[in-house]
């Protein structure tokens, strides 16, 4: 069993989610991030946190895996004030909801003063609300920009047991587990980390507070990043122990904090759930069968490598 | 004496939460009486998390209750926390158009649990006529236990819903795999149009080999003299066991000769549907 806590599903095919169920992807997380297009309309955005919240959901229940979210102003889209102020305003409205496990992905993009408003701002959000906190690590300036918001998370007194540093990478890991946070590594290939290097710092970290995920959006990426670092790493000789902790236990821990999350989800759904949005592994319209033919490319299993 | 639904839904929740949570619930129904909107998202965030989402219990005494207090109202499968949202949204009071409005503004930004809740306590909420936009707008879903919240167990759809937006409703509810038998009125409302489109419909799954269910008869039996009965006569030559069964009760609620012949070459059928052993709810249950 997997859980891949950092997946864009909004901007998946049906055929990766059935890749995933087929790989052992039990659960998902699903942060609110922005969608390549910016959002410039309040509205919009109130109407993407519906649709993680709701849809999205749904939808995954019917390939049968849970589908969860995090709530959040993302920093790119905090740098248009008049958007932030408006989404700032709706957040507790949806960060309430069933299924939010953190308010996230929120951190900087290019380290502005209107990024690290919002950052503070939502830092101050999640305490108020009890709920952990993910962090985007920026792509350019990853390594002062990921220093920087554990700094800031420290300011506004965050437990770093309540904090997971995504999009980690050789040169951050070490401070990341040194402060004492969660550190998540996204396998995505080309952009950020791959799985050989991936099993490296398995091998020389072990799986204390580690997180892998896949972090697969609307960009070339792999919906199978987690199953497929996994087996890589049993491959080349990390302990099954560790596997087990940095390809589900660790995700579990560190969101369940949020009480959103626990493993009876989905392996023993309530019965309302089964009802309302976790119907088993058939497609809904149509009543098509589930396919049995394997995936191919990329949505197998059988060519493990992401670089 | 018969009691009001809030009554009812409070009583229920009494009886079934532990005193702590059923203390909490009473301290945000007295809020929403008076409150801000804020507390009342809050709270109605929150429900499932203090109640938890255990299924109602409800005895045939407390359905009787219901359906006395509301005509057609019908609380089978509630959960907890379903009622209690409800019962927050009625606490919330306010004239028709107040009411409307907080409804829509909520629905809008509702997760699939909450509209499911929301849309389930339609019978219950004041001013029913300035709610049927929203409603409609709940069918729209593609997530069906929300789309089931407003069509089934429900009087609503039958004394709200014009022609077009009820035909709508029964034909999506077979698109999309979903049932007719608990959709409230579903004979009475029988019409020529629904027929036909449902006539329709019928040709359309034949023609890429895909079965047709055997409700699709039930609301065209009464106009299938008008429609022609090939597509009876196809279902009783070619259909299986329930499916003989629906066109039966179909040609059954068909009039002219031709169908009561059509009827009469199915004796064991027709003998069942005379002494009343077959009818649609013995053979398509709403469980």
């Amino acid at each position: 069993m997997f859980i891949d806590p950092h997946t864009h599903m909004i901007s998946r095919t049906t055929d990766d989610y059935e890749a995933m169920a087929a790989a052992g992807v039990v659960a998902v997380i699903e942060p609110a991030f922005w969608q390549g297009q910016p959002r410039t309309y309040v509205g919009t955005y109130a109407d993407y946190l519906s649709a993680i919240l709701g849809f999205e959901r749904f939808r995954a229940g019917q390939f049968g895996i849970r589908h969860y979210c995090t709530i959040g102003l993302n920093s790119k889209e905090a740098n248009n004030e008049e958007l932030a102020e408006g989404v700032m305003e709706i957040l507790p409205r949806f960060a309430l909801k069933e299924g939010v496990v953190a308010i996230g992905e929120i951190g900087y993009d290019e380290q502005t003063a209107l990024e690290d408003r919002y950052f503070r701002a939502q830092l101050e959000l999640a305490k108020e609300l009890g709920l952990p906190v993910m962090i985007h690590t920026p792509h350019r300036d990853k390594k002062r920009g990921t220093s920087r918001s554990m700094d800031v998370c420290e300011e506004h007194g965050m437990d770093p047991g309540k904090v997971v540093i995504d999009h980690n990478n050789e040169e951050t890991v070490a401070e990341t587990l040194q402060r004492g946070f969660w550190a998540a590594f996204s396998i995505y290939p080309s952009t950020k980390m791959g799985n050989q290097r991936m099993v490296e710092i398995l091998r020389q970290y072990g799986g204390e507070r580690i997180i892998v995920d896949s972090a697969c959006d609307w960009g070339i990426s792999d919906p199978l990043g987690v199953p497929k670092t996994a087996r890589l790493a049993l491959q080349s000789g990390i302990a099954e122990e560790t596997v087990r902790r940095v390809c589900y236990g660790n995700a579990l821990a560190a969101y369940g904090q949020s009480g959103q999350m626990r493993e009876e989800d989905w392996l023993n759904p309530s019965a309302i759930d089964q009802r309302t949005l976790y119907e088993g592994n058939s497609i809904l319209r149509g009543g098509r069968e589930p396919r049995i033919d394997p995936p191919s490319g990329r949505l197998s299993m059988s060519d493990l490598l992401i670089e | 004496m018969i009691d009001s639904p809030s009554r009812l839904l409070r009583g229920w929740l009494r009886r079934q939460l532990p005193l702590d949570d059923f203390a909490w619930l009473e301290a945000q129904v007295e809020r929403a009486r008076g409150g801000s909107d804020r507390d009342l998202h809050i709270a109605l965030g929150l429900a499932p998390r203090r109640l938890g989402k255990a299924d109602l219990t409800l005895s045939d005494t407390d359905l009787a209750d219901a359906a006395a207090a509301r005509s057609g109202w019908d609380p089978r499968g509630w959960s907890v926390d379903q009622a209690a949202r409800v019962l927050l949204l009625l606490a919330g009071g306010g004239d028709g158009h107040a009411f409307a409005a907080r409804f829509r503004d909520l629905c809008r930004t509702a997760d699939p649990a909450e509209a499911v809740a929301f849309y389930r306590g339609l019978p219950l909420y004041p001013a029913p006529e300035l709610l049927e936009a929203q409603a409609g707008e709940g069918l729209r879903t593609n997530m069906r236990a929300v789309f089931e919240a407003v069509a089934h167990r429900s009087p609503f759809p039958r004394e709200r819903f014009d022609q077009g937006r009820w035909n709508h409703m029964v034909l999506k509810a077979l698109f999309v795999g979903s049932t007719l038998a608990p959709i409230q009125g579903l004979d009475e409302g029988a019409n020529p149009e629904l027929a036909l489109i449902l006539r329709d419909y019928a040709h359309e799954r034949w023609a890429a080999g895909r079965p047709v269910s055997p409700e699709l008869w039930r609301c065209l039996g009464p106009f299938a003299a008008e429609l022609g009965l090939d597509d009876l006569r196809r279902v009783v030559a070619e259909g299986d066991a329930v499916e003989r069964q629906a066109a039966a009760l179909a040609l059954a609620a068909c009039p002219g000769a031709e169908a009561a012949a059509l009827l009469a070459t199915m004796p064991d059928l027709a003998a069942g549907i005379a002494t009343g052993a077959l009818t649609w709810d013995a053979l398509t249950p709403d469980p």
